[in-house]
């Protein structure tokens, strides 16, 4: 499991990639990712074209993302996903909170 | 350059809390005078044994933290008073060091395979030998150290497996699983369920149906298992109060979208059987799709019917953005509702796999006896898992469809109240309670009458049908009354959604109109009285016509009538059918 952050300039948006699986393991390097980006982005990038797997606490964190980025009124996409990780964020009816690409 | 060493060693040395308890043993005096000199000044006690055996008794004596034993000595020898002193020594790692004139790398191996720490050898170096108890010294401390945090560490363990045995007792009171014991319900829950924060819930609804709640918070272990106690208060309060599932799941979502922190939900189906109808209604969110079963007995297996998840877990969203649609399904007796938690889809084999729907599905598909799926599903994970059922983490409910006769005979009749003939309590009243737009939008009356009603000593033993009464009245003048939706949809299971979702969208507008309920209860020889009157601003009905049909027996289901007229001692329509009075008489 690995995390990177990549702030881009263009679109003033904070891209965080998930390598391996998403699970509790990730939590303080997800929640670093975020909280620790320099400036104040507009929007959020979850890439998940290199996460194989996701569990309930990768929700709960996706949710503590949602909530650190203004909750309501947030916008974060989740994308690249595989069909696994998709399917995980379907039954969870996520869609409704994220954009997933 | 030695000067120095030797220095900075005694300030080091004069230290109060370095000062060790050494058990020198040596059958020659001057090697033991002198190593007893150095030791001692260095700032240490010292014991002097003569021999092995005064070593083992002086260690028993003395207790001393380091052992120094020449390896060859009258009477017993160094490796066999080691042996000795390790075994008195029990877990306490005490260092021993052999004192050797042996030079030989074999000899020197011998003193550590014997159950040394380390050699020493003769004529002894003032520096080293100093140095060398000191760092034994360290040793001895840092074992002891970790040797105290260990046993530390084994009382909080127990401490805390105590407290959760404890905390246990107190959930399973709480979140006690209900009347899930009833013939029609299986249900798997690992014995320490609660600690992995799945939970299963289910009441008996006044009118005679039942709700059954399976829920999975995030995570494990306490955090996870705290959440269970408000849903369970709320679900078996709200049930026995008469609230609809979507005010119930409204509700726990409320609370827990309140007490949980963010990232911490709960997966759940809430579902309401209505055995009499033969209709359950699900709400579900954040959980795999749940399986209607309709064994054909005529092959193998028989029809799926998936039951997705339409709504995001509880305690995600506010109590503005909740969502309370159900689904709604016809169901035919024999079915089997299966509900789960990820436990089972997400159970691991030893290389890691997932069991998987299509595994689960495969099961469903080659069953030839409906009454034993239950099982063929646990057995088939715990076969793929090789685990055994204690240690499994996957929870599994099974309702089946019965009559509701059948269902109601599960329970028997309820012990009747004693009640004396001078019964004190609310004998003779009236109430008039109106309910304009607004609140008919949004508000459920029937717990605020049921529980008006239940203050009459006696009435409590009716509960049930007085609720099935004022429900059936309550949603005739709403539905066919003010909000004119046609009873004729009822009659099919597409009609059922349709009818559902027609109420949904009329509610939704602005209307006009109002309910007006007129509840007269008075005593009588032995009991009492209740008259309901409800009242509708509706178009009414040809009621004539009605009764006509009902006398003749011709049989109509729209309106759940034929029902109400065996409960009622009178039952009569006025106006245009816009008012009805039913007349409910009860004995002690």
């Amino acid at each position: 499991m690995a995390i990177w952050a990549n702030e881009s300039g263009a679109d003033n948006k904070l891209t965080i990639k998930i390598q391996g699986r998403f699970d509790f393991s990730a939590h303080q390097e997800f929640r670093d990712a975020y909280e620790k980006a320099n400036s104040k982005p507009e929007g959020y990038v979850v890439d998940m074209s290199e996460t194989t797997y996701l569990d309930s606490s990768a929700l709960g964190m996706l949710l503590l993302l949602r909530d650190h980025a203004g909750g309501d009124t947030s916008h974060i996409e989740i994308v690249n996903c595989n069909n696994d990780v998709k399917k995980i964020l379907t039954i969870s009816n996520f869609e409704q909170l994220f954009t997933i690409k | 350059m030695e000067l120095n060493v030797e220095k900075e060693m005694s300030s080091f040395e004069a230290h109060q809390d370095d000062s060790l308890k050494v058990l020198v043993a040596d059958d020659n005096d001057s090697d033991r005078l002198i190593l007893s000199t150095i030791i001692k000044n260095a700032g240490h006690e010292v014991v002097c044994a003569r021999n092995g055996q005064e070593a083992v008794d002086f260690y028993i004596e003395h207790r001393p933290d380091i052992v120094l034993l020449d390896a060859l000595m009258p009477v017993m020898d160094g490796f066999e008073a080691a042996e000795k002193i390790r075994v008195l020594a029990a877990e306490e790692a005490i260092p021993i060091v052999f004192l050797t004139s042996l030079k030989d790398a074999n000899s020197l191996a011998k003193c550590l395979d014997a159950g040394g720490t380390d050699f020493l050898s003769k004529p002894y170096n003032k520096v080293i030998l100093t140095a060398k108890v000191r760092a034994l010294g360290r040793l001895r401390r840092l074992q002891s150290v970790v040797r105290e945090q260990r046993d530390r560490l084994a009382v909080h363990h127990e401490h805390l497996i105590r407290e959760q045995e404890v905390a246990k007792r107190v959930f399973d009171n709480i979140a006690h699983p209900g009347c899930i014991n009833a013939p029609c319900v299986r249900a798997h829950l690992s014995p320490m369920s609660v600690f992995n924060g799945d939970m299963v819930l289910a009441s008996r609804k006044p009118d005679g149906g039942m709700y059954v709640l399976i829920g999975d918070f995030t995570g494990h272990g306490l955090p996870a298992a705290i959440g269970a106690m408000p849903a369970s208060e709320i679900f078996y309060g709200m049930t026995n109060k008469g609230f609809s599932l979507q005010e119930i799941i409204a509700e726990i979502n409320k609370k827990l979208a309140h007490i949980l922190p963010v990232g911490v939900f709960c997966c759940c189906a809430l579902v309401e059987f209505s055995m009499d109808k033969n209709i359950i209604q699900v709400w579900s969110g954040g959980l795999p799709d749940l399986f209607i079963y309709r064994p054909d007995d005529s092959r193998e297996g028989g029809e799926i019917i998936n039951v997705p998840s339409k709504h995001l877990p509880l305690g995600v969203l506010s109590a503005q953005r909740f969502n309370t649609e159900v689904q709604v399904f016809e169901m035919q007796e024999g079915d089997r509702f299966f509900l789960w938690t990820d436990g089972i889809l997400e159970a691991n084999n030893i290389k890691g796999e997932m069991f998987g729907s299509e595994r689960l599905v495969d099961i469903f598909n080659k069953n030839h006896d409906s009454t034993k799926i239950f099982d063929e599903i646990l057995d088939a994970v715990d076969v793929y898992t090789g685990r055994q059922e204690q240690d499994d983490d996957h929870t599994l409910v099974e309702i089946t469809m019965v009559p509701q006769e059948e269902f109601d005979s599960y329970f028997g009749e309820k012990k009747q109240e004693k009640l004396s003939q001078k019964a004190l309590g609310p004998m003779d009243w009236c109430l008039e309670y109106t309910l304009l737009p607004q609140t008919l939008k949004d508000f459920n009356p029937l717990p605020l009458l049921t529980h008006v009603l239940m203050e009459v000593p006696g009435l409590r033993n009716h509960s049930s049908k007085l609720y099935t009464i004022l429900a059936e009245l309550y949603s005739n003048a709403l539905e066919h009354g003010v909000l004119g939706i046609s009873s004729g949809l009822k009659t099919t299971a597409h009609g059922f959604a349709e009818y559902y979702r027609q109420r949904e969208a009329a509610l939704s507008k602005d209307f006009e109109g109002s309910v007006k309920f007129v509840l007269r209860h008075k005593p009588e020889e032995g009991g009492g009285v209740l008259i309901i009157r409800v009242e509708d601003t509706g178009k009414g009905f040809d009621f004539k016509g009605f009764e006509k049909k009902l006398s003749s027996k011709e049989g109509y289901c729209g309106r759940g009538i034929p029902l109400l007229l065996g409960m009622c001692r009178r039952f009569e329509y006025f106006g245009t059918g816009n008012i009805v009075e039913a007349e409910f008489e009860w004995r002690i």
